[in-house]
């Protein structure tokens, strides 16, 4: 599977990728030129971050100091910040030396997130440049770099259509095509989604292509009740090609500005059913012009490193745009996307946070690395105060 | 299944099986690539850690260093720590004849809980209960219909309350009344899908295991979960208490390493292997077959399992016969096409005989459509053609394409593939293996 299959519809800028490889493959005394190399597309970024992490890192300065994190908490400190330091269990608040001790406890919590150990390593050889870099001397300025460094590595400027884009690039409907593996949350996404468009003021079509699993044709059919959009329906058994052409055929007559496409869950080395899912995406590509069409695969965040192979696969199959990250309000961090991102700079441009119709928030970079080494249950988190289309 | 960790070792252990005398930094680098290709294959970090511990305490034993094969000495160590970590003997779930059992399915959203209770149903009816499904689930849209339609199709009876508000506690009761009343042996609940954080929906689930005594309460972990199978177990069995788990999707290429954490967290076993959409698809959960699996080394003891329970061993002998004999004919082939089938997916058959693994990514290719299509031409032919397909001339052969819609080439194509495959055959079957067929050839041979 190539690795960058994905690239070639991408806007020809300095990769995420490419820049990660020069880092890492260059000698420390370079690394302050490299940085300057890097600076003018990085600032944006960096600011944002910092604009972030500002109010807490003042927050916790005001604090007296105190030498370990149970003191800290009993203190009434319940920042995100000491969530992370709670999982990172004494690392960050114990303020010790920068030690091999400190890095091995950090590969730990890294690993524990499902990134895999490839990246895991990765993110230890960055952070120990940046370490370097700014002069950091103790665990919790380390930890600090540590989320910037995650939120870097994870961030890019893709995110789901919306109603702005298709006017200023002149789409009339745009084709949201949701794929994945068994059980990953794909009619439930389909339903939020589809909620989020009408609230926007679209014309809203789902198709229910998923014509193998019981029900689901009806439980698409409930959701698109709640979300009070137009439902292609199908009879279970039949070709979900013919659904998909039935429902782009449907759209084109109605004046629908959004149709999104639930198909049914497959595992990725199920070459049938693989086949069956390119044969719908020619479908579309026969129907809907190549930039209004949105192809994200739905990613289960308890899933491990399976998911890297399901984004290659998927990938090259469906032609990926993004992932869907969801179930991200269980205990599970969903790691693996980093890798993913890593590997074939495939970015998340939503995650899924509850079963609420409104439970589907657009990502951003900077909550999910510090939600990735803290508690996602932490009610600093306002995953939910974030539903709009641009941020 | 465990594809890749199976590759993973296996290149590890060539390593190590390279150095002909092992020294201690030979078997930490060797070590190290397995610590690497269990966290790949989402095998829990601390899982991992203390795996590899005990491995390299056995491993430096004078013993094996010493002993002219230490990397075949450490292979064998390697597999019997992997047999402990799943859980190191069978278990079976605690349902006996004679009496009402209940079963209660847990587990997060989308771990596969519904289609597990119609498979769970369909493995015990085999084995002569009368089981009822209860769909627990009122919250996922369409969730009971799904356990009506799946249940429907293994004809197996579901009990459900699709009244607006009313409690899964309620629906219990009423569902354990209602299996009394008309004898129902087995009580299979299928629950909703929760995440271990949310307090209200844990405090549901409390509520129904406590409702009724349960023989067996099943996590369901989907086969490509992540480090997260460990802390989603842990929660379920403090807050309910567990008796065991069941695998599900593990025919999918996830590695499964989460699931194999699962047992040596919590002690808890796994009990059931789910490994294909057809609702047949349920095993039990063998440590050592898995382990075997895992190193590459086959499942011939799943493989004669499902063999004899789809094959009449009488049939078989005949085929047998006909086979050694000479005499196998299409309509033979029809039959065996019809029992293979009945199997299960092919690759899924292939991937557990020893050194067939390689096969089985090539057989992922066979359409089951083949299937049709060769039964399509067969059935075009007469009588006579079937058994003796010798006689099947040019002009015999444009008529079987015409009646099964194929082209000229496709029946000259399966005409030469049976030679080939009679050829082969009669080869195996002389050797006493007879193709597929023989449950008492393969039988015999496993014995010895």
């Amino acid at each position: 599977m190539p690795k960058d299959q994905d690239n070639k519809d991408r806007p020809q800028r300095k990769g995420w990728f490419q820049k990660f490889t020069e880092v890492i493959s260059t000698d420390v005394t370079e690394i302050g030129k490299l940085r300057e190399q890097h600076a003018e597309e990085d600032r944006q970024y960096v600011e944002q971050v910092a604009e972030i992490e500002a109010t807490e890192i003042t927050a916790e300065d005001q604090l007296p100091s105190t030498d370990t994190w149970l003191e800290q908490l009993s203190g009434g400190l319940t920042k995100t910040r000491d969530k992370v330091a709670s999982r990172i269990n004494t690392i960050a608040a114990a303020r010790r030396g920068i030690d091999q001790d400190f890095y091995d406890e950090i590969l730990e919590v890294l690993l524990e997130t499902d990134m895999g150990m490839e990246v895991a390593e990765d993110v230890l050889k960055i952070l120990k440049r940046e370490i370097g870099a700014r002069g950091a001397n103790d665990t919790s300025e380390a930890c600090d770099l540590l989320v910037e460094v995650l939120g870097r590595l994870i961030a890019s400027d893709e995110h789901t259509i919306t109603p702005d884009d298709m006017k200023s690039e002149g789409i009339e409907t745009a084709v949201i095509l949701l794929t994945g593996v068994n059980g990953s949350g794909k009619t439930t996404v389909c339903g939020k989604l589809s909620n989020r468009y009408r609230l926007a003021g679209a014309k809203v079509l789902v198709i229910a292509a998923d014509t193998f699993r019981a029900a689901a044709i009806d439980q698409l059919k409930i959701w698109a009740e709640r979300a009070q959009v137009d439902f292609q329906g199908a009879q279970e058994g039949r070709d979900p090609s013919s659904v998909v052409y039935d429902g782009l055929a449907r759209s084109k007559t109605e004046g629908h500005d959004i149709v999104i496409i639930d198909t049914a869950g497959r595992l990725q080395n199920k070459v049938n059913l693989m086949n069956e899912l390119e044969k719908i995406r020619r479908t579309v590509d026969k129907h809907i012009e190549p930039d209004a069409i949105q192809s994200l695969l739905v990613v289960d965040s308890t899933t491990g490193q399976n998911a890297i192979t399901q984004a290659e696969v998927f990938g090259e199959i469906a032609k990926l745009d993004g992932i869907i990250l969801t179930k991200l309000d269980g205990t599970a961090r969903g790691g693996v996307v980093l890798a993913i991102k890593h590997r074939m700079d495939l970015p998340v441009l939503e995650i899924g946070v509850g079963e609420g119709l409104n439970d589907l928030v657009p990502f951003d970079a900077a909550t999910y690395a510090r939600s990735l080494l803290g508690d996602l249950a932490d009610d600093q988190i306002d995953w939910r105060g974030r539903t709009g289309f641009n941020d | 299944m465990f594809d890749r960790l199976t590759e993973t070792l296996n290149k590890a252990f060539k390593r190590l099986k390279g150095h002909g005398v092992l020294n201690e930094k030979a078997v930490d680098e060797g070590l190290r690539e397995i610590r690497r290709a269990l966290l790949d294959a989402d095998v829990n970090f601390k899982v991992a850690r203390a795996f590899i511990d005990r491995i390299r305490v056995k491993a430096v034993g004078e013993d094996v260093l010493k002993s002219l094969t230490p990397g075949q000495q450490i292979v064998k160590i390697v597999r019997d720590e992997l047999i402990e970590l799943l859980g190191g003997t069978a278990v079976e779930a605690k349902i006996e004849k004679g009496r009402q059992n209940r079963i209660l399915l847990v587990g997060l959203q989308g771990s596969g809980k519904t289609t597990a209770a119609a498979k769970l149903g369909l493995h015990y009816k085999k084995s002569g209960f009368r089981p009822l499904l209860v769909a627990l689930d009122v919250y996922r849209p369409a969730a009971i219909k799904q356990l009506q339609v799946v249940g429907g199709q293994v004809g197996i009876d579901v009990f459900a309350i699709t009244e607006e508000g009313t409690k899964p506690l309620d629906i219990l009761r009423q569902a354990e009344t209602h299996a009394k009343d008309k004898g129902y042996s087995l009580v299979i609940c299928d629950t909703a899908g929760r995440t271990t954080v949310d307090e209200e929906m844990m405090d549901e689930v409390v509520g129904l295991k406590n409702a009724l005594e349960f023989d067996e309460v099943l996590l369901v972990i989907d086969a490509m979960t992540g480090q997260d199978a460990v802390s989603t177990a842990e929660k379920f069995n403090e807050a309910i208490g567990i008796t065991g788990c069941v695998i599900t999707k593990l025919d999918g290429d996830a590695r499964g390493g989460a699931a194999l954490s699962v047992r040596e967290v919590t002690g808890v076993p796994i009990v059931f292997a789910s490994i294909g959409e057809g609702l047949k698809a349920l095993e039990l959960f063998h440590p050592e077959r898995m382990a075997g699996r895992i190193l590459g080394m086959g499942d011939v003891l799943t493989l004669i399992e499902k063999a004899e329970e789809e094959f009449d061993e009488r049939e078989a002998e005949k085929l047998r016969q006909k086979i050694v004999g000479n005499e196998f004919n299409f309509e033979d082939f029809l039959t065996q096409i019809k029992q293979v089938q009945k199997m299960g997916p092919l690759d899924q058959i292939v991937k557990m005989i020893p050194g067939m693994g390689g096969m089985a990514k090539q057989l992922e290719m066979v359409d089951p459509k083949e299937f049709n299509r060769v039964e399509g031409m067969i059935l075009s032919m007469t009588r006579e053609e079937r058994q003796h397909p010798g006689i099947i001339n040019n002009s015999r052969r444009k008529r079987i394409a015409r009646g099964s819609g194929m082209k000229h080439q496709d029946v000259g194509r399966l005409l030469n593939q049976f030679k080939e495959a009679k050829k082969m055959m009669r080869q195996l079957a002389k050797m006493g293996m007879g193709g597929m067929v023989p449950k008492g050839a393969i039988g015999r041979m496993m014995k010895k």
